[in-house]
């Protein structure tokens, strides 16, 4: 029952880390019909950067977190401006191979700067475990699960109520028609490149505590968060949530009781089936294909 | 000349280039360097019929390599079998798996397509790693016999070298002669436009399964002469990042050509032993590459040498 507990625990706070992940491939896809396969990435820039100024330079929490944000944002910025835009109108298969590359790019600056060394960064709140009615949790796990929920909210609010959000919006559904009420596209495209990398790093700064960082974590958490997107659909913003919660519950049971080593491909069996069954996502509209 | 008589000539001139290279070549470390590029043409011939001509993506075919390599190496130094026979065994049981796998996958399109090859890819990764009874596990399996023909046995590089190379050679003239076919000029128009080529009468969905499934055989059959080459395989060799680096050498060489596959291949082989002296640079450097060569030579480095040819053709034709 307590191991249960645990295993309920470890996959909620990873499910949202692999929805909060999951929102940044919606925003970039809903924005420009692109899957950013560096998406992962910007996860990783966040863990590192975030332990390269509180370990290395000795910052103090907040401005690291902040810094790491702000770096990770300006990366997605330059690598909408100079890989994304000048190719736009380009078969996917060119935009796949470009935003892969981008991603060892990156991966590979990571590494060269940083090492290959594994490394934890600093619980935010210290390691003493909390006592919540008689069941134990630790600090960095409501860290996680605050975070995750303030993002929600703030980004439907900025997505519903916000002219620049509902901007964005217009530009999903149909951008010609948007950039004809006077949308600059392009900008929208690049805000939803920085948001969607803040998001990225965010969740990257808040999972390191818990799962240590190096420089090739981007790539599996990349994917599972794509997988949280794909079990919520695309569309539905609630569903990533949705999605990335059941990943990481099943995940967590599957290490649990069936076994440690199968967990990752827990995740890739789910997605496949998805894909193949029900494309547009567990909680998605389905979509008519334009010709 | 007309173009017909004029590829069968370049063609020729290419495998006996090739066929002549190790009397040329002495040293054993560079025949060595040249037996894994035989190896990686065949992977990438095989990846860009696929990529390439149907324009389907595949960030998995790691995967196929990884099944003919594990499973010639673990029938023959496990249980003995004829190494011969397990070849074509892996190949055909690879080109299973696509089949199968394929129908359901190659409905889906671009982004889509991408992902779930690569999950397709880690799930055969994690089982390599986790069938630690089978495969040896991240260690590795060890003592896969090499192979022989009465009494030659292919243990040194120059014996490999011409097993490796024949087998390519038959490979790339095979799926030349593919993409000049009926089959070719249906995937092409697949690639431009799959509903024009639907309205055409093409079966795009069972055209892409084919040609993965064949893509899937030349695989393992690559795979299979990996292992019996290397005699020691383990998982790191058959991961996402080799997937990867497959669509690299296709990309770098040129989407849909056959002797682009083979310049890609070259070029990545040979690339990290370069590199070896900037340790740990290859990898930003196939991004940059990967980014470059997408971006301003759409069509690969085989288009630059095709257009510098035309320049050469059309100076040497004014004078």
């Amino acid at each position: 029952m307590d191991n249960l507990y645990q295993y309920l625990l470890s996959g909620l706070s990873n499910g949202a880390i692999y929805a909060l992940i999951g929102f940044g491939f919606a925003i970039i896809h809903n924005a420009t019909g692109i899957i950013n396969f560096a998406q992962g990435e910007f996860v990783m820039l966040g863990g590192m950067l975030a332990l390269f100024f509180l370990v290395f330079c000795g910052f103090p929490l907040s401005p690291s977190i902040i810094l790491s944000i702000l770096i990770a944002t300006v990366v997605g910025i330059i690598f909408e401006r100079l890989a994304i835009r000048p190719l736009k109108n380009a078969k996917p298969i060119r935009l796949i191979i470009i935003t892969i590359g981008a991603s060892i790019f990156i991966r590979g600056a990571a590494m060269l700067i940083w090492g290959k060394d594994t490394h934890a960064l600093p619980a935010f709140s210290g390691n003493d475990p909390l006592y919540i009615a008689g069941a134990t949790i630790m600090p960095q796990h409501l860290w996680i699960f605050a975070v995750t929920i303030l993002v929600i909210f703030s980004s439907r609010l900025f997505f519903n109520h916000t002219i620049i959000g509902k901007a964005m919006r217009a530009c999903a559904y149909n951008a010609q028609a948007a950039s004809l009420v006077g949308i600059d596209v392009r900008i929208m495209v690049m805000l939803s490149f920085s948001i969607s990398a803040a998001i990225g790093s965010l969740a990257g700064i808040i999972i390191a505590p818990l799962t240590m960082t190096s420089y090739d974590v981007g790539i599996m958490l990349g994917l599972k968060g794509f997988c949280a997107v794909i079990i919520g659909g695309m569309s539905s913003g609630l569903g990533t949530v949705m999605g990335g919660l059941l990943l990481g519950l099943l995940e967590a049971l599957g290490a649990g009781f069936i076994s440690a080593g199968y967990k990752d491909a827990i995740a890739f069996i789910i997605l496949l089936l998805i894909l193949f069954f029900r494309p547009e996502g567990l909680f998605g509209k389905k979509e008519t294909e334009r010709v | 000349m007309t173009k017909e008589k004029r590829q069968i000539f370049v063609f020729l001139i290419f495998a006996l280039a090739l066929l002549t290279i190790p009397f040329l070549l002495r040293e054993s470390y560079l025949l060595n360097v040249l037996v894994f590029i035989g190896i990686h043409t065949m992977l990438a011939v095989a990846l860009n019929l696929l990529l390439g001509y149907a324009g389907q993506i595949s960030l998995g075919h790691a995967a196929f390599f990884g099944i003919g390599a594990y499973m010639s190496g673990i029938l023959t130094a496990r249980f003995a079998l004829d190494p011969w026979l397990v070849i074509i065994l892996a190949a055909v049981s690879a080109a299973a798996i696509a089949f199968i796998i394929g129908f359901p996958i190659l409905k889906l399109k671009g982004h889509y397509l991408a992902m779930a090859t690569l999950g397709f890819g880690i799930i055969f990764y994690i089982i390599f790693n986790e069938t630690v009874g089978w495969t040896g596990g991240p260690s590795g399996l060890s003592g896969i016999p090499n192979l022989q023909i009465g009494g030659i046995i292919f243990d040194n590089d120059m014996c490999n070298y011409y097993l490796v190379w024949i087998i390519t050679i038959a490979v790339m003239l095979l799926s030349i002669n593919l993409s000049q076919s009926r089959i070719g000029r249906a995937l092409r128009a697949v690639h431009d436009s799959e509903v024009a080529a639907r309205v055409m009468g093409i079966n795009a969905w069972v055209l892409k399964v084919q040609i993965f499934t064949i893509s899937a055989f030349i695989s393992a059959i690559a795979g299979s002469l990996y292992a019996h080459t290397m005699t020691f395989i383990s998982p790191a060799s058959f991961g996402f990042n080799f997937s990867v680096e497959l669509v690299t050498m296709v990309v770098v060489g040129g989407l849909g050509s056959i002797y682009g596959s083979f310049l890609g291949a070259a070029i990545l082989t040979v690339l990290p032993e370069f590199l070896r002296v900037f340790e740990d640079f290859d990898i930003i450097i196939y991004g940059l590459m990967l980014i470059l060569i997408t971006m301003f030579m759409p069509g690969g480095l085989i288009s630059g040498f095709q257009l510098l040819a035309q320049k050469v053709n059309l100076k040497t034709k004014g004078k």
